[in-house]
C-alpha cells in the first residue's frame, strides 16, 4: 500500500497577508498611507463612538449608572427584550434550517422565487416592517375589529413586537446556512441513507454536525439584530413605559428626556452585548475554519 | 445475490440518461460499467442502489423485485466517487456508522460493533488510523475507509462509483488488484463504474460497455477487447487504426490498396471503415498485396514495447503500429524509412449489424 | 455525469422535501407575503389622484431626495473606504490587527439606536469631534451620511475581503513578470476581480441605508424639507393615524427598493458572466 503519511491539509489561505515578494508589494509610502487612512476611518466611525458610550455612561458617576440600569423601567425593558428574543430567535432558527434544507438539498420549480422571498425582509425598511403589522392587526387593520371583539391585543403589545422582530430577522439563519449547505452537497446524506440510516438520524448525525458552526453563526447575528431592532418595534410597540418598551426604545425615551447618562448607561449594556457577540463570532469563525 | 436489470430507462428533463437497459448479473460476479462521461454508467449504478428512481423498468435481487424499495432496504454497499466520508467523524466512527444507526432491536452491542469495525480496519490495513479524521488521510486511505464503511453493513451487493478515479496511477493499480483479491475472498456481487478501459479489463469478470445511455456490448474482457461488436467499442477499448474505403465483392478497396474482408461478400458499401488494433498492424519491408505504403514519422520506445507512428503515403493520415522490442530490432526501422503496412485482423462493421 | 444527478427531475431519496417545503412556504406566506401584501391592498383603497397627491407632496419629495442622496453618498464612501480597509486588513500587518478586524462588524452587532445616540453626541456642535468644526455636522444631511456610512461599512469590507484573500499571488506575479507596474497590476488585474464584490457590497449597503431609521433619527434633527428622511415621514404619518398616507409613501419605498435590487441583480449577473464562466 502507499505511504501512510497524511496528505497536506488545505489550510485557509492566510499566506497572502504576509507576502514577501517585492514585486507584489506597494512602496512603503503607499502602504503606510493606506494603513493610516483605514485606521483613521475606523477610529472616527467605530472606535470613538464605542468608547464615547462607556465614558458618557459613567459621566455622572457609578451611582447614577447603577441606578439607571436597575430602574424598574429599565429592568422591565430588559425583561421584555429577552422575552422577545427568546421567542423570535428559535422560531427563525427552525425556519432557517428548514428553508436551507429545502433550498439546497432539492431542485424544484420556483426555487429561485422562494430564495428571493426568504431574502425579502432585508430589502424592506424596518419602519415598513412595523407598518405592515399595524395594517394587519391595528385598530383599523384587516383583523382589527375581530381582534377587538375577542379582546386580543397584538399591536401595542408583546405579540406585535415579536412579529415585527421575526420579520426583520427572518433571513439571518437561512442566509448563513444556504451557501454552506450548497457547498456541502448531498453525498454525505446519500451515504448515510445507503448505510441504512433513517431521515431523522441522517439529519441528526450527518447534516447537523456539518452545519453546526454556520447555524451558531446565524443564530448570533439573528440574536444581535433581534435585541437591537428599533424601527420596526418602535412602530408596533406604542412606547408604553414598563409595558411595551424594549431596551432600544427605553434608550430613546431617556435620550429624548435629556437623561443622557441614563440613556448611555442602558446603551452601554447593549454595547457589552454587542462586543460579546463580536467575540463569539470571531471564535466561531476560527472554529469553523479549523474543522 | 444475483441481479436482474430489466428494461430500465431514465431521463433527466430532456436528457435521456438510460435507455432500455437490461443486464443479468450472476451471484458473486465482479462487473465493470465502462463508458465515457455522460454514457449513463453512474446513473445506472445509482438506480441499482436506489439513490435514483428509474422512470420505467424493474430491478430484481435474487428474483425479487426491489424496484420500489428505499435504498436502506436494499442492503447494498455504495462507495461514492469522492468517498463521501463524514468529515466530522473519525475513521472508526465512519465505519461504525451503518451499525450504530440501526434501530435498537437490530443494533449490535457496543463490543460487537467495536470488534466488527476493527476487523474491517485490519482488512483494509488501517487499524492504526482508527482515530484519524478523513482530512488527515491520503486519497488511497480514504478510499479504503469508504470501502470498509460500505462493507460494515454486510451488504449483499457492493456498488462502487469510479472507485479509483481520484487516485494517482500507481496507487490506482495497487488498489484495484487488492479490490480484486478482496472480491475473490468475499464473493460479494460487485459492480463498479469506470471510464478507464485498462481498469475494467484488468479487474472485471465481465464488462458492460455503455454509450449515450445504451449498452453497446456485454462480455468478458477478452470478448469485448478482441471481438468488439461496434465501432464505438472498438474505439473505446484501446487504440485503433482506421482504413477507409469501399466494400465490394468481399474486399475493402481504396485506390491501389485492397484487402480481403471475409464474410462480407453479400455487402456493398461506399464509405466503409476497417478497424485494426496497432498490435495487429504489421510492418513489412517490401510491398505485397493488401499493404499500404507508409513513412516512419516517429518511434516511441516504451520499455518492452515500441510504438511507431506511420504516415500514409497515399493519403494524409497517420497509423500506429505496436511491436515488441525484439521484432523492432529485427526490422531495423528508422525515422523516414519507407515501409509497408498490412492489417492482420481487419474488422469492418456492416451498418445493419449494429444499427438498432 | 454525476453533476447531472438530482438535477431537473429530483429523485427524492433525501427525506423531508414535503415537510421542509411546506413549512418554509407557510412561514414566509404568513410572516412575509401576507403582511407585505397589506401595503399594496391598502394603497388600492386610494384613488389614483389621492395617491399621486400624497406621494408628490413637496415634503415627501424632499425626503426622497434626501434619503436617496445620503444613501448613495454613504454607499460610495463605503466603497472607497471599505475597499481600502479590506485591502489593508488582507495585505498588511500592523499591531492589534485581529481586534481591529473584529471591530469592523460592530455596526452589525450594535443596536442602531445605540449607534445613533453615540454618533450624535460625538458629532454634535459641542461633541468630541463636532467641536473642531466650524460648521454643523449633526442635525444636517452630513450627519445622516455619517450614520449611514457607519451602518453600511461592514457590507463592503466583508464582501471584498474574502475575494481579495482568494486572489492567487500567481496572477499578480504573472502581471509583474510581464512588465506591469504595481499600479497597473492593481487597476488591470486586481480591481476587475474585486469589482463584482464591491458592487455587491455597495448594493447591500445602499439598500440598507435607504430604509435605515434607528441610527438616523437621532442625528438627523428631523426638520421637514431639510433633514427628514422618508422612513421618518411614514413614522410621522402613523403617529397622526394617517394610515393611507403612510401606506402610500411605503409603496414608493418598497417599489424603489425592489426595482433597485432587481437592477443590481441583473448587473451582478452580467458582471459574473463576464468574469466567471
Amino acid at each position: 500500500m502507499e505511504h501512510s503519511t497524511p496528505i497536506e491539509q488545505t489550510v485557509p489561505n492566510k499566506g497572502a497577508s504576509t507576502n514577501k515578494h517585492a514585486a507584489l508589494q506597494e512602496p512603503r509610502f503607499v502602504r503606510y498611507t493606506l494603513t493610516f487612512i483605514a485606521l483613521a476611518f475606523l477610529l472616527f466611525f467605530i472606535v470613538l463612538p464605542l468608547v464615547s458610550i462607556f465614558i458618557t455612561a459613567f459621566q455622572k458617576g457609578a451611582q447614577v449608572y447603577f441606578d439607571s440600569i436597575t430602574h424598574p423601567d429599565a429592568l422591565s425593558a430588559i425583561k421584555l427584550t429577552l422575552t422577545v428574543v427568546a421567542i423570535a430567535v428559535p422560531l427563525n432558527a427552525i425556519f432557517g434550517v428548514m428553508a436551507a434544507w429545502v433550498l439546497t438539498k432539492f431542485n424544484f420549480r420556483g426555487k429561485n422565487l422562494l430564495l428571493t422571498i426568504v431574502d425579502l425582509p432585508f430589502a424592506v425598511s424596518p419602519v415598513i416592517a412595523g407598518l405592515v403589522f399595524v395594517l394587519l392587526f391595528g385598530a383599523q387593520g384587516l383583523f382589527g375589529e375581530w381582534l377587538f371583539a375577542n379582546d386580543i391585543k397584538i399591536i401595542f403589545a408583546l405579540p406585535g413586537i415579536v412579529l415585527a422582530t421575526i420579520f426583520v430577522t427572518l433571513p439571518f439563519v437561512a442566509r448563513e446556512l444556504i451557501p454552506l449547505m450548497q457547498a456541502q452537497g448531498t453525498t454525505e446524506e446519500e451515504a448515510s441513507i445507503s448505510l441504512g440510516a433513517s431521515g431523522f438520524k441522517t439529519f441528526w448525525h450527518v447534516t447537523l454536525p456539518n452545519i453546526k458552526w454556520g447555524l451558531f453563526y446565524g443564530l448570533i447575528l439573528c440574536n444581535a439584530r433581534a435585541i437591537g431592532e428599533f424601527g420596526a418595534v418602535s412602530v408596533v410597540s406604542g412606547h408604553i413605559r414598563g409595558m411595551t418598551n424594549t431596551m432600544p426604545l427605553h434608550i430613546e425615551i431617556l435620550y429624548n428626556e435629556y437623561q443622557f447618562a441614563a440613556a448611555f448607561a442602558v446603551a452601554s449594556l447593549m454595547s457589552v452585548l454587542a462586543i460579546i457577540t463580536l467575540v463569539i463570532k470571531d471564535i466561531v469563525d476560527w472554529k469553523s475554519k479549523s474543522v | 445475490m444475483s441481479i436482474q436489470i430489466q428494461n430500465v430507462s431514465k431521463r433527466f428533463g430532456t436528457f435521456q440518461a438510460l435507455q432500455d437497459i437490461s443486464i443479468d448479473i450472476q451471484s458473486g460476479e465482479l462487473i465493470a460499467l465502462l463508458g465515457p462521461s455522460g454514457s449513463g454508467k453512474t446513473s445506472l449504478l445509482r438506480v441499482i442502489a436506489g439513490l435514483e428512481t428509474s422512470d420505467v423498468g424493474e430491478i430484481f435481487f435474487d428474483g425479487q423485485s426491489i424496484t420500489n424499495h428505499h435504498p436502506k432496504e436494499r442492503n447494498v454497499g455504495f462507495v461514492f466517487q469522492h468517498y463521501a466520508l463524514f468529515r466530522h467523524m473519525t475513521v472508526f466512527e465512519n465505519v461504525a456508522y451503518g451499525l450504530r444507526v440501526r434501530p435498537r432491536k437490530t443494533r449490535p452491542s457496543k463490543a460487537e460493533i467495536e470488534a466488527k469495525v476493527m476487523e474491517l480496519l485490519r482488512l483494509v490495513k488501517l487499524e492504526n488510523f482508527a482515530d484519524r479524521y478523513p482530512t488527515q488521510l491520503s486519497g488511497g486511505q480514504r478510499q479504503r475507509v469508504a470501502l470498509a464503511r460500505a462493507l460494515a453493513v454486510e451488504p449483499k451487493v457492493l456498488l462502487l462509483d469510479e472507485p479509483f478515479g481520484a487516485l494517482d496511477a500507481k496507487v490506482r493499480k495497487e488498489l484495484r488488484r487488492w479490490l480484486r483479491k478482496l472480491h475473490d475472498d468475499f464473493h460479494i456481487t460487485s459492480i463498479f463504474v469506470t471510464h478507464d478501459q485498462e481498469e475494467a479489463l484488468d479487474v472485471a469478470d465481465r464488462i458492460v460497455v455503455m454509450n449515450n445511455g445504451k449498452i453497446e456490448q456485454i462480455g468478458s474482457p477478452d470478448e469485448v477487447y478482441t471481438h468488439p461488436n461496434s465501432p464505438f467499442v472498438y474505439d473505446f477499448l484501446g487504440n485503433v487504426n482506421l482504413f477507409k474505403g469501399r466494400l465490394h465483392n468481399g474486399k475493402l478497396t481504396h485506390g491501389e490498396f485492397a484487402i480481403d474482408v471475409p464474410d462480407s461478400h453479400a455487402h456493398t458499401q461506399d464509405d466503409a471503415v476497417g478497424y485494426v488494433r496497432p498490435h495487429d498492424t504489421q510492418i513489412e519491408k517490401t510491398a505485397v498485396t493488401g499493404t499500404v505504403p507508409v513513412t516512419v514519422s516517429h518511434i516511441h520506445l516504451l520499455g518492452p514495447i515500441v510504438q511507431i507512428e506511420l504516415r500514409r503515403e497515399d493519403m494524409d493520415e497517420f497509423l500506429e503500429a505496436e511491436l515488441s522490442k525484439e521484432h523492432f530490432h529485427v526490422l531495423q526501422l528508422n525515422v523516414g524509412d519507407h515501409v509497408f503496412v498490412r492489417p492482420k485482423q481487419l474488422k469492418v462493421f456492416i451498418p445493419e449489424d449494429f444499427s438498432i | 455525469m454525476s453533476s447531472l444527478t438530482l438535477k431537473k427531475k429530483p429523485a427524492r431519496i433525501i427525506p423531508g422535501f414535503h415537510l421542509s417545503l411546506g413549512y418554509t412556504m407557510l412561514y414566509v406566506s404568513l410572516l412575509v407575503l401576507l403582511p407585505l401584501s397589506m401595503i399594496f391592498i391598502n394603497t388600492m383603497s386610494l384613488s389614483w389622484a389621492e395617491f399621486i397627491a400624497i406621494i408628490s407632496d413637496p415634503r415627501a419629495v424632499a425626503s426622497y431626495k434626501l434619503s436617496f442622496g445620503t444613501a448613495l453618498t454613504a454607499g460610495l464612501l463605503n466603497v472607497v473606504f471599505g475597499t481600502i480597509i479590506a485591502w489593508v486588513l488582507v495585505r498588511y500587518n500592523f499591531p492589534f490587527k485581529r481586534i481591529i478586524d473584529g471591530l469592523v462588524d460592530l455596526p452589525f452587532a450594535l443596536p442602531t439606536a445605540v449607534a445613533g445616540i453615540a454618533l450624535t453626541s460625538l458629532y454634535a456642535p459641542n461633541g468630541w469631534i463636532g467641536q473642531f468644526f466650524d460648521f454643523k455636522i449633526a442635525f444636517t444631511p452630513l450627519g445622516i451620511i455619517i450614520a449611514l456610512t457607519f451602518i453600511g461599512l461592514p457590507f463592503v469590507v466583508r464582501t471584498v475581503q474574502p475575494v481579495l484573500q482568494n486572489i492567487s499571488a500567481e496572477i499578480e506575479e504573472a502581471s509583474a513578470s510581464l512588465g506591469a507596474t504595481r499600479l497597473q497590476t492593481f487597476t488591470k488585474v486586481i480591481f476587475p476581480e474585486l469589482a463584482p464584490a464591491i458592487l455587491t457590497g455597495f448594493s447591500l449597503a445602499f439598500a440598507r441605508a435607504l430604509g435605515e431609521y434607528g441610527s438616523v433619527v437621532f442625528i438627523a434633527g428631523n426638520m421637514p424639507m431639510k433633514t427628514e428622511i422618508t422612513p421618518l415621514i411614514i413614522m410621522t404619518k402613523l403617529e397622526q393615524y394617517d394610515y393611507a398616507g403612510a401606506t402610500a409613501i411605503a409603496t414608493v419605498m418598497l417599489v424603489t427598493s425592489f426595482v433597485l435590487l432587481f437592477t443590481i441583480n441583473i448587473m451582478q449577473w452580467l458582471a459574473n458572466r463576464r468574469f466567471v464562466h
